[in-house]
């Protein structure tokens, strides 16, 4: 991914947050540990040292024409007539305006770069992982490995993986954030998105949109592995005896966190394809309590 | 179904401690408030003076009552989400279980905004619009009083889901399908949806009579090109209010109807699009960001220009920067979801057109600072706010840009980063805007001025509070932080969100200190008494009448001739009401007091609660008492009050009297 911004401001811009990364959460975004990621952060640099190059000024004129013009200062000239200038209304214009160019720029080509469902690398090169974000764990199913894991994402390291994801219920989104972009998913409908992990390595993942009690458990770890150990893991799945079919999901699609770190060796090729088209009916959200309650589970 | 619908003893939280005692505090504090006032005879004054009165300053003052007892209420969820959120940290429980930690996130974010932050910006206009056009009333005093009492009516409904029932766990905007029957079956969401309903049409009324006090009622030779800076605003956020709050009335009517009535708008199944629920609301809600800023944008135009001595700087480059911003702000809603995955056209096309409004903010900031240039500036309390203001916002607005680049906004979409972005344009914007106006315009609706020693510690309180607690949460979100979680993971958080808990320490001792100002100013009013009506110098017309105006407001209405600027206007107008002599007054009719608002309301009060608990008789009982209200004000043939000119010219001489 390429940067727009000069490269100086954005040298020092990274060193400048460099600090906020090293002391690190294993979760930043301003440490990227993927080619996605990596084009969000220079995304964000660029805007940011752009925007700078302008608010820096503005901040330091905003204190200083307060303080010189204070009313006890008897060296500042006073212009009480001074209420319009031609000139001076050009240049505020114009500079906002200027900015807004470069940044439109930005924007403009970020997305695009950017855009989740562009693919990342030459078509056939990616894993596919379609993701069923249900409540309240992820379920992800390989389909050409024919094998499925809850909350546990396992991917080659090095190697593109192409996201098909959607909702057994309500809104969530997917996020990775030292892998980059998120996106949503929703029930009956389809979205797309291309992340890939440079390094073999556990990242932290997390629903990014509230979706009701279990949310704050909608929490999982991606793990990137050296394809030869992926190709280990997939066959070990694959000797678990457990079967994801409609039945089967039906029970993982209910309320709850029971189903955490579940893999199945087999799995219906045309589940997927049934949650996103509705073949198999949205979820059941809670029940009705007495006194206008609801109750999970 | 029993008489009473779904509401038995079960709704009362007897189980849970906290709201319970919560609720029970409430009460007590309203019921001693209430046993204070029958017992000291208040009640024919408040009846007759307030609670019935159709006097803009009357009801403006009211508004900014009603958000300052809900911005504490608001304050008090976010002090509970900090302090909760921290104690999770490293695998503990906190206090609050997910299903009371959601409900005040959601109620956190939904009174700030329609019972907080609205009511002030909408209470600030009721109130100073007429004075500063020379007028003596709104378009439509007594729906005026209507639109209040709907607001304080939508207020009352969220409260009263903290000691019956529960109130919405969706967030402050009821996402579908989450909040379709199907995963929200409590009352949560049907007290959100009434409550922000019945507050919703108050709002609109409001802005329907701003607009048209405006266009229609300005003093003679008033021109819009004359009109302070604050009325544009009034004016552009009226506009919005009139422009977007329709689509949040239509947009809750299609999600009350599925869930009541199981059509199918928002829902998963039967074609039902969750999406569109996603953009029609953030249609209404971008305008409203604006509606809620652009006030803000004119209490800092007056205050700066009065204290630096000067007119305001550009003019008129202002007034294309907030109609510029006005119309655009319809354009960009799209950028609260970039990550719905519409594509890289759309995204970016939205993108742009967001970071093209910073174009109109940034000519404002600069117009306010060359308003600064040349001047002799004063700091008194409502010139801390501004510079806070306009420190503080720059960097906000920033953010947003930030978050307007679809490629950024995929890493910081709905992280703390986010949450921490529209605090800081939220809080140093219209709040600080509002303590601003509060502060500038106490003394003309009092006539005494705010403490000016505990005013700067309030501020200086809040601000460092501000910076410490939104500082901590913008780094938060850039570690991967994201909002709305009932505990956290990841450890290493921790210590950011200690900071930004001991942030929220010095920011309730920025709100004790605000409280305080009232407390020692109310008592030490003799001593701050201003007679002149004019305590700050001011430039516009609300300086030119007595502090407190009379009910009538100018007792000769004001006449602006002429090429002279607006900034003379005030000027001409105290020349010409000193000269005049008993004889030249004439006779004043007002709108007289009417209870037809706060009947309405009451009876609004009581449909959205029996809807809540499907209490469909009560409902319909309502609804015939708030439609007889209605009639019974049509019948009237007496609507008016007249003050004679003697009594004109004696209110008159009595207030000139204590002036000189």
């Amino acid at each position: 991914m390429s940067v727009i911004a000069p490269r100086v401001p954005r040298a020092a811009l990274a060193l400048a947050l460099a600090g906020l990364a090293s002391g690190c959460s294993g979760a930043s975004v301003l440490d990227p540990a993927g080619p996605v990621a990596e084009g969000n952060r220079a995304n964000l640099l660029s805007a940011l040292a752009i925007m700078l190059a302008i608010v820096v000024p503005t901040l330091i004129a905003i204190i200083a024409f307060a303080w010189w013009f204070r009313a006890g200062n008897p060296r500042a000239k006073h212009r009480p007539e001074f209420v319009f200038s031609g000139r001076i209304e050009l240049v505020v214009w114009s500079i906002p305006l200027l900015v807004i160019l470069f940044l439109s720029g930005v924007i403009w080509i970020g997305s695009h770069r950017l855009a989740p469902e562009a693919p990342l690398g030459p078509a056939g090169r990616a894993l596919e992982v379609q993701v069923v974000s249900l409540d309240w764990k992820w379920l992800f199913i390989y389909p050409d490995e024919g094998i499925a894991t809850v909350d546990r994402l396992v991917v080659p390291a090095g190697r593109p993986i192409r996201f098909r994801l959607t909702s057994a219920s309500v809104m969530n989104a997917f996020f990775v954030p030292r892998l980059g972009s998120m996106i949503y998913a929703m029930n009956g409908m389809e979205t797309h998105l291309h992340l890939q992990a440079d390094r073999p390595g556990r990242y932290y993942g997390q629903s990014a949109q509230f979706s009701g009690d279990g949310f704050a458990d909608m929490h999982f770890t991606l793990q990137a592995v050296p394809p030869p150990e992926f190709a280990r893991w997939t066959a070990e799945i694959r000797g678990t005896g457990r079967t994801l079919d409609r039945t089967s999901y039906r029970a993982l699609a209910q309320q709850g966190h029971a189903a955490r770190g579940l893999a199945f060796g087999r799995v219906d090729p045309g589940l997927f394809g049934a949650i996103v088209t509705q073949a198999i009916p949205p979820a059941a959200g809670p029940k009705p309590a007495p006194g206008g309650q609801q109750v999970s589970g | 179904m029993s008489v009473l619908g779904k509401l038995d003893w079960s709704a009362i939280p007897i189980d849970q401690p906290i709201p319970l005692a919560a609720g029970g505090g409430a009460i007590a504090l309203m019921l001693a408030a209430l046993g204070w006032v029958t017992v000291k005879g208040h009640w024919p004054y408040l009846w007759r003076e307030w609670i019935t009165s159709v006097d803009h300053k009357r009801i403006g003052v009211m508004y900014v009552v009603l958000a300052l007892a809900m911005l504490v209420r608001g304050f008090i969820d976010a002090i509970m989400m900090r302090t909760h959120q921290a104690l999770t940290v490293g695998g503990g429980s906190g206090y609050l279980p997910p299903e009371h930690f959601n409900q005040i996130f959601s109620a956190h974010g939904t009174i700030m905004i329609f019972f907080g932050a609205m009511p002030f910006m909408v209470g600030l206009m009721n109130f100073v619009v007429p004075l500063q056009l020379g007028v003596r009333d709104v378009a439509f005093p007594r729906l005026n009083s209507t639109a209040f009492w709907l607001t304080a009516s939508g207020a009352l409904l969220v409260n009263l889901s903290l000691v019956l029932g529960e109130f919405a766990r969706t967030g402050w905007l009821p996402y579908a399908p989450l909040s379709e029957r199907s995963y929200s079956p409590g009352v949560g969401v049907d007290y959100y949806l009434w409550a922000v309903q019945i507050g919703g049409v108050g709002t609109l009324m409001a802005g329907i009579n701003i607009v048209t006090t405006i266009v229609k009622t300005r003093a003679p030779g008033m021109g819009y090109l004359r009109m302070p800076m604050f009325c544009w605003t009034a004016l552009c956020a009226s506009m919005l209010i009139v422009a977007a709050f329709p689509i949040l009335t239509a947009t809750l009517t299609m999600l009350t109807l599925d869930r009541y009535l199981g059509f199918h708008f928002f829902t998963n199944a039967a074609g039902g699009s969750p999406m569109m629920f996603v953009n029609l609301i953030w249609a209404w809600g971008h305008p409203e960001v604006y509606i809620l800023i652009l006030p803000a944008f004119g209490v800092f135009s007056e205050v700066i220009a009065t204290f630096s001595g000067k007119p305001l700087f550009g003019y008129r480059s202002m007034v294309a920067a907030t109609l510029f911003i006005t119309v655009v702000s319809f354009m960009v809603w799209l950028h609260h979801f970039f990550t719905m995955g519409a594509g890289a056209n759309v995204n970016a096309a939205f993108g742009i057109a967001t970071s093209i409004i910073a174009v109109g903010t940034g000519v404002k900031i600069y117009n306010w600072l060359f308003t600064m240039y040349g001047g002799r500036l004063r700091f008194p309390t409502p010139m801390l706010w501004s510079l806070g203001f306009l420190f503080t916002f720059i960097i906000g607005g920033m953010t947003g840009v930030l978050l307007a680049v679809p490629a950024a906004d995929f890493i910081l979409h709905n992280s703390l980063f986010l949450v921490a972005h529209f605090h800081n344009v939220i809080v140093s914007g219209t709040v600080f805007g509002a303590i601003a106006g509060y502060t500038f315009w106490f003394p003309k609706a009092f006539g005494f001025t705010l403490d000016e020693r505990w005013g700067k510690r309030a501020f200086w309180l809040s601000l460092a509070g501000f910076v410490i607690v939104f500082g901590a949460l913008y780094i938060a979100g850039l570690e991967g932080m994201t909002r709305r979680l009932q505990h956290v993971a990841v450890a290493q958080w921790g210590p950011l969100l200690y900071v930004s808990v001991a942030g929220v320490a010095v920011m309730i001792a920025g709100v004790a200190a605000q409280i305080t100002q009232l407390v020692v100013s109310i008592r030490r009013r003799d001593a701050l008494r201003d007679d002149t009506g004019d305590p700050w110098e001011g430039r516009s017309l609300e300086w030119a009448t007595p502090s407190p105006p009379p009910a009538f407001n100018f007792a000769t209405l004001p006449e602006v001739g002429g090429e002279e600027p607006y900034w003379r206007i005030k000027e001409r107008a105290i020349a010409s009401q000193q000269e005049r002599s008993a004889s030249d007054y004439e006779p004043i009719t007002m709108p007289r007091r009417s209870a037809t608002g706060f009947v309405t309301a009451f009876f609004a009060t009581v449909i959205g609660f029996a809807m809540v608990w499907q209490i469909w008789w009560l409902a319909a009982l309502g609804l015939v008492c708030a439609y007889g209200a209605f009639v019974a004000f049509a019948w009237r043939d007496e609507n008016e009050d007249t003050f004679s000119a003697e009594e004109v010219a004696r209110i008159e001489r009595a207030r000139r009297g204590a002036a000189a």
